[in-house]
């Protein structure tokens, strides 16, 4: 096993910047997920460090040796494809025992190794099978049993789950989840899937026009988002644009929004505010004073989209859409055209300065 | 084949006959009259047209197994048709897996154009001018001569490697191409697959892409070995006195000798060689592919 570290890296195709002085510390045995809408430059990256693809400039190292110029079959990498590719014309234990024999491994060593991997993704007796006889979740099992063979020292997922749908990608999730613990492997996952990001990784990156918008633990980016584009591209958001007051915006029609403790930005520039939807309270007078909850704007319903556990409230406000999630209590519901109060704290409030 | 007719239902074939009709039509006109003819022919003492009296015979099959030289030349043409087809691999399988894994867009384009261009040419034009270039003082001969030091003969002409040149000149693109299809087809993430499990390139084409692309290999030699065991024009012009082979044999039968029922019972035979071995190879053939 080892740590993975990006450092500076720039990879241009053309006159297109794929990747600008990216640079990101993957920690031993970490879950680590790419995330960013596609163009981004996450796949590049992921390329950069398995080896397909070299950078411009920048280095990259695996388990402190610095491995920038050396070809992916030197690297001793394991990596799932998006499409599984699988070998067609090999039996599944073939596809999974192609990469200790080509090492030359002894015969009885591959057979106990690739049982013990299949065993793992739970295929044990499916090693006869040739890949056209198996559904996408075994193959992307076999694939991933293929990758953890031998033993390599990361593991890279490039969008791994995204030809499953969608009660099996979350199964796998969890299985995937499962494989990586068990065998504490550093993982480098590539995913243009917000929700697979979170519920899986132990840090995300976000990437960006091939730059590093933010990175950290799941919890820190999504409530302390650093820019609008993560802020909105990672969960959902409703955004105030406006002029900063030190710890909080002003909107053009005067309104003051006060952002939680900490926020600081030089009065008088621009700036935003962002505030998750399920931060917001939703009630249909502003009752008595909250100062717990100190920002209120006054608004109307004019859509609501009921999906069971919660409801989505769309409410106007000056021209603009705010989002709310209401979880289902039984309480009495809104209908289209009410008038409401919103309420929400300066802590669930996030200040993010402009650019 | 078998899925094919299981899909195909009585009402289907009903309506798919009107597509069907013209293809085979032809095909029975043209193919399967004169050749039903030559089976005819093959079983006679005399060609009916000459106006001599002509009877029912076996002899012209039995002159086959009566005398060696007719096995000496089948064997020789079939050793010719192994030979070619091998070549036609070694030269077309690499420029196909260039095409199709190497080279993008326009480039790829050209190249592709080049090994077409021989399909384009008049058969005998390509094999004359092969006569040109490689007989004593022809281009190669003086070409190499103004290149080396020391004085070196080269004179091909009239020989089996002639002949083996311009049959491998004339037949490599339909390796090329069905090659190219197949390879093409591959996708190329179990290349990338591949060397992430640690194959070097030469592992990862060993034991993906040959396999994968052994449909195409099979086809293109089908379509090579098959009619270059028949062949007799290159034979004939480029081998000269060395250029006798099964073919140029059953030519003169249809063209010198004026024995046709001779040259159509040599090519029966040949017609039943070829369709065994390619019977006997398929099962092996299957499991490669």
């Amino acid at each position: 096993m080892a740590g993975v570290q990006v450092s500076n890296v720039s990879r241009s195709f053309g006159a297109h910047k794929a990747l600008d002085d990216v640079s990101i510390d993957f920690a031993d045995g970490g879950f680590y997920a790419l995330l960013g809408p596609s163009g981004s430059g996450k796949t590049t990256l992921l390329r950069q460090i398995a080896g397909f693809d070299f950078p411009d400039s920048g280095r990259i190292s695996i388990g402190g040796e610095s491995v920038e110029r050396v070809p992916v079959e030197k690297r001793r990498i394991g990596m799932v494809f998006q499409n599984y590719a699988l070998f067609p014309n090999m039996s599944v234990a073939d596809n999974v025992a192609f990469g200790l024999s080509v090492r030359g491994e002894a015969k009885a060593v591959i057979a106990t190794e690739v049982q013990r991997a299949l065993d793992l993704v739970q295929l044990g007796k499916l090693g006869g099978r040739r890949p056209h006889q198996l559904s996408g979740g075994q193959r992307q099992r076999v694939a991933l049993a293929r990758a953890i063979v031998t033993k390599p020292r990361v593991l890279l997922l490039d969008e791994p789950l995204g030809a499953l749908d969608k009660a099996l990608r979350v199964d796998m999730q969890i299985e995937l989840k499962r494989i990586q613990r068990e065998i504490g492997i550093t993982t480098i996952f590539v995913t243009h899937d917000q929700e697979e990001a979170l519920t899986m990784s132990d840090r995300i990156g976000i990437l960006r026009d091939g730059r590093l918008v933010q990175e950290g633990p799941p919890e820190e980016i999504y409530d302390r988002p650093k820019s609008e584009f993560a802020a909105t591209f990672l969960g959902d958001a409703n955004i105030f644009r406006g002029d900063t007051t030190g710890n909080g915006i002003r909107l053009p029609d005067g309104t003051a929004i006060a952002a939680g403790a900490g926020a600081k930005l030089a009065a008088g520039a621009k700036a935003s505010c962002a505030v998750r939807p399920e931060r917001i309270r939703i009630a249909t007078d502003a009752g008595a004073p909250d100062t717990a909850n100190a920002n209120m704007l006054k608004g109307q319903v004019s859509k609501r989209i009921f999906a069971g556990n919660n409801s989505t409230y769309f409410v106007e406000r000056a021209g603009q859409t705010l989002k709310v999630i209401v979880q289902n209590t039984g309480a009495d519901r809104l209908a289209e055209g009410q008038d409401v109060v919103l309420r929400w704290s300066p802590e669930s409030t996030v200040l993010i300065a402009a650019g | 084949m078998a899925a094919q007719g299981a899909i195909a239902s009585r009402g289907g074939l009903r309506s798919a006959l009107p597509l069907l009709a013209p293809a085979y039509l032809w095909l029975t006109v043209a193919i399967f009259l004169p050749l039903s003819a030559m089976v005819f022919f093959s079983f006679m003492t005399e060609l009916p047209l000459s106006g001599k009296p002509w009877a029912f015979t076996l002899g012209n099959y039995a002159a086959f197994f009566s005398q060696g030289l007719y096995l000496t030349l089948l064997l020789a043409s079939l050793r010719l048709g192994l030979e070619v087809t091998l070549w036609c691999i070694l030269i077309g399988y690499p420029a196909a897996y260039v095409l199709a894994k190497v080279l993008k867009g326009r480039s790829r384009e050209a190249i592709f154009l080049l090994v077409i261009l021989p399909f384009w040419s008049n058969g005998l034009v390509r094999i004359f001018s092969w006569a040109m270039v490689l007989r004593e003082g022809g281009i190669l001969d003086t070409a190499l001569n103004a290149v080396l030091p020391f004085k070196i003969n080269i004179d091909l002409m009239y020989s089996y490697p002639a002949v083996i040149i311009g049959l491998v000149h004339s037949y490599v693109p339909y390796m090329v191409l069905t090659c190219y299809l197949t390879l093409q087809a591959i996708d190329d993430s179990l290349i990338e697959a591949g060397r992430s499990l640690g194959a070097s390139r030469l592992q990862v084409l060993k034991r993906v892409i040959i396999p994968l692309s052994m449909p195409g290999l099979v086809a293109g030699a089908a379509l090579i070995f098959v009619p270059v065991v028949g062949s007799f024009m290159e034979p004939r012009i480029l081998g000269g006195r060395t250029g006798t082979f099964y073919g140029t044999v059953i030519e003169d039968q249809f063209v010198a000798v004026f024995n046709w029922p001779l040259g159509a019972a040599l090519s029966f035979i040949l017609l039943a060689v070829v369709l065994v071995i390619l019977a006997l190879a398929a099962p092996v053939l299957r499991r490669a592919a």
